[in-house]
């Protein structure tokens, strides 16, 4: 069933935290939005409420780690990463027990506009030292990667969404740290047209276009990476052997997120293969979360057409 | 425009605000509406702008930081001409200079994109410091909501305005007493406001942000500051003039339905 990853973590969070008694979580005036509210509700003596003030929250949460307390911090991602000099030192330097839950990502929020959409979070944090970064596509990879984040020990930067996102995942998946995962397979045969790279918010977007593509007659693979750090180079690798070009598909600027991943992956390891990025290039803007994937070029519809597109 | 004309007014921008945000099917009904009586005598009576050159350099500038109540501000601009009223029904959709957040770059009139909140006053710092650096006669005027004052920046910026004696720069609090997670003083308490911004060397005026009166009074007052910034702490009700959106948190950032709106409208028109 499709769920907001916010809402899978909000309720795996609880879940989890009751086994977990050094678990605690900081809130900055947006519990009812990021979902930690239902660890709140649970764990009311576990739960700090810091106002709007992520910077302050975030210091706090380093310290609480600094003395063996788990703790979880959220907002918007656009407000965690706007303390970036906080998370640097107080998480990534100081390689604090700190995890970093930052919700409502990219242009999928959609009404609320520019200033609150997260599109730039991973490019700052990817450059991070110490910080693992994970974005799930779906409620059960949201649940194992909660999991993983709450008995990992490091900092960790998870990034979800505010809309629904359908499952691509099958009962039996289970998240592996650093390995990318194949969601959709043409059958076996000729070299394929493309390999679809994409992460959270846009994967069902990738299946969708591998599978319209395949209805059309043309092979393309849709993968799943959940782990931005570390990151599957030999994923890229693989695809670089076996498929024309490669696409990425993210909710996110094109610099700095997985299209980078994927060509720096591409780069250290010598692939000759062309490398399409789709995602933001501008700020985000108001407008449905469907107007402003079609606009942006982030719907299946233009995965698709990239997988085509005559790149002489 | 008189106190009475102002009321008028001020009952014509709430049906505004509310039909808006129900066309838009999202928006932030409790803050605009708990500041737009501010909007409404500082546009009208205290500003000075022209709505027809809106880049005039001697304009006086307007920030809201507290940019998640852009509808009241967008209601405003309208009512002034800076744009058609028509397309106020257009707020958060596609390509709409309306914004979910003001952005400056797609309408006139916003001085400042904003909606990350507790960044407003730092650019008003700036503008009042360019004021004074060119000779130039402009006010400043920046609207915080109280939540936002949780922001360390706020402090940041409330501490450099006395520093740098901006007499030109002016803050007016809406504290209308609700965020997100609750009440201010449940989440975190601001208290004793008055003391601190003083403590900070403000010049300190507590008024009653519904009585037309106290705010004319006090936006006079504080646009004849001279070496010492001037903070108006307003006392709002967030949803102000809808029944059931007064003091109700789930209003900060819900959209009334049709059945809503127009209960809320009739209300209002009525008052
Ligand atoms: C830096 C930042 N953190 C969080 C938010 C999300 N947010 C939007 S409005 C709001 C509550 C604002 O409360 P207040 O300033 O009192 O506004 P009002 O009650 O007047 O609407 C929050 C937390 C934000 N916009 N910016």
């Amino acid at each position: 069933m499709p769920k907001a990853t916010r809402q899978a973590f909000g309720e795996a969070l609880a879940e989890l935290a009751a086994s977990r008694p050094q678990v605690v979580v900081l809130d900055a005036d947006l519990s009812k939005s990021t979902m930690t509210s239902l660890f709140g509700k649970k764990f009311p003596e576990r739960r700090f409420q810091f106002g709007i003030a992520e910077a302050n929250m975030i210091g706090a949460a380093a310290g609480l780690a600094l003395c063996g307390k788990v703790p979880v911090v959220s907002s918007f991602a656009c407000f965690l990463v706007g303390r970036l000099e906080t998370i640097r030192v107080c998480a990534a330097y100081n390689r604090t027990n700190v995890k970093l839950v930052g919700t409502h990502a990219g242009l999928g929020i959609g009404d609320d506009g520019a200033s609150q959409m997260g599109l730039e979070d991973l490019g700052a944090l990817r450059s991070l030292p110490n910080l693992s970064i994970l974005q799930p596509a779906d409620e059960l990879e949201t649940r194992q990667m909660t999991e993983w984040m709450l008995d990992h020990d490091g900092p960790v930067y998870l990034r979800l969404t505010r809309q629904k996102t359908a499952d691509v995942h099958g009962p039996d998946y289970r998240f592996k740290l650093g390995a990318a995962d194949t969601v959709y397979e043409p059958p076996p045969g000729a070299p394929l047209q493309a390999t679809l790279f994409a992460s959270g918010g846009t994967v069902g977007e990738a299946v969708k276009a591998a599978r319209a593509l395949m209805d059309r007659g043309f092979r393309a693979r849709a993968v799943n990476c959940g782990s931005l750090v570390p990151f599957d180079e030999e994923a890229v690798v693989r695809a670089a052997q076996d498929s024309a070009r490669l696409v990425t598909l993210e909710d996110h600027h094109v610099n700095g997120g997985l299209g980078s991943a994927v060509c720096e992956a591409a780069a250290r390891r010598a692939c000759a293969v062309p490398v399409l990025r789709l995602g933001a290039t501008e700020f985000g803007e108001s407008g449905t979360a469907e107007e402003l994937y079609e606009k942006r070029g982030l719907s299946w519809s233009h995965a698709a057409e990239a997988c085509l597109r005559n790149l002489a | 425009m008189s106190v009475d004309e102002l009321k008028t007014l001020a009952r014509g921008l709430r049906v505004d605000i509310v039909r808006m945000i129900e066309a838009a099917g999202s928006g932030h009904p409790g803050g605009s509406l708990s500041v737009v009586d501010i909007l409404a005598a500082l546009y009208t009576r205290v500003l000075r702008h022209r709505p027809e050159e809106p880049g005039w350099p001697e304009r006086d500038r307007f920030l809201l930081s507290k940019g998640h109540a852009c509808p009241a501000l967008y209601a405003v601009l309208a009512h002034c001409g800076y744009f058609p009223k028509e397309k106020l029904s257009t707020l958060r959709r596609l390509d709409s200079p309306l914004q979910g957040h003001p952005d400056r770059l797609r309408l006139p009139g916003v001085e400042a994109s904003t909606g990350s909140l507790g960044l407003g006053l730092s650019i008003g710092i700036g503008m009042a410091l360019a004021a004074k650096l060119d000779k130039k006669g402009f006010h400043t005027w920046c609207v915080l909501g109280d939540g936002e004052m949780q922001e360390g920046q706020v402090w940041e910026a409330a501490m450099a305005a006395p520093q740098l004696k901006l007499g030109n720069l002016s803050m007016i609090a809406d504290l209308n007493g609700g965020q997100i997670d609750g009440p201010v003083a449940e989440v975190m308490d601001l208290e004793p406001l008055s003391d601190k911004l003083k403590a900070f060397r403000w010049d300190v005026r507590v008024i009653d942000g519904h009585d037309f009166k106290q705010i004319l009074d006090a936006l006079e007052w504080a646009a004849a500051a001279k070496d010492r910034p001037a903070a108006i702490l307003a006392k709002t009700v967030k949803g102000k003039g809808v029944s059931f959106m007064e003091g109700v948190i789930d209003w900060h950032g819900k959209a009334p339905n049709k059945d809503e709106a127009d209960r809320a409208v009739r209300e209002i028109e009525s008052a």
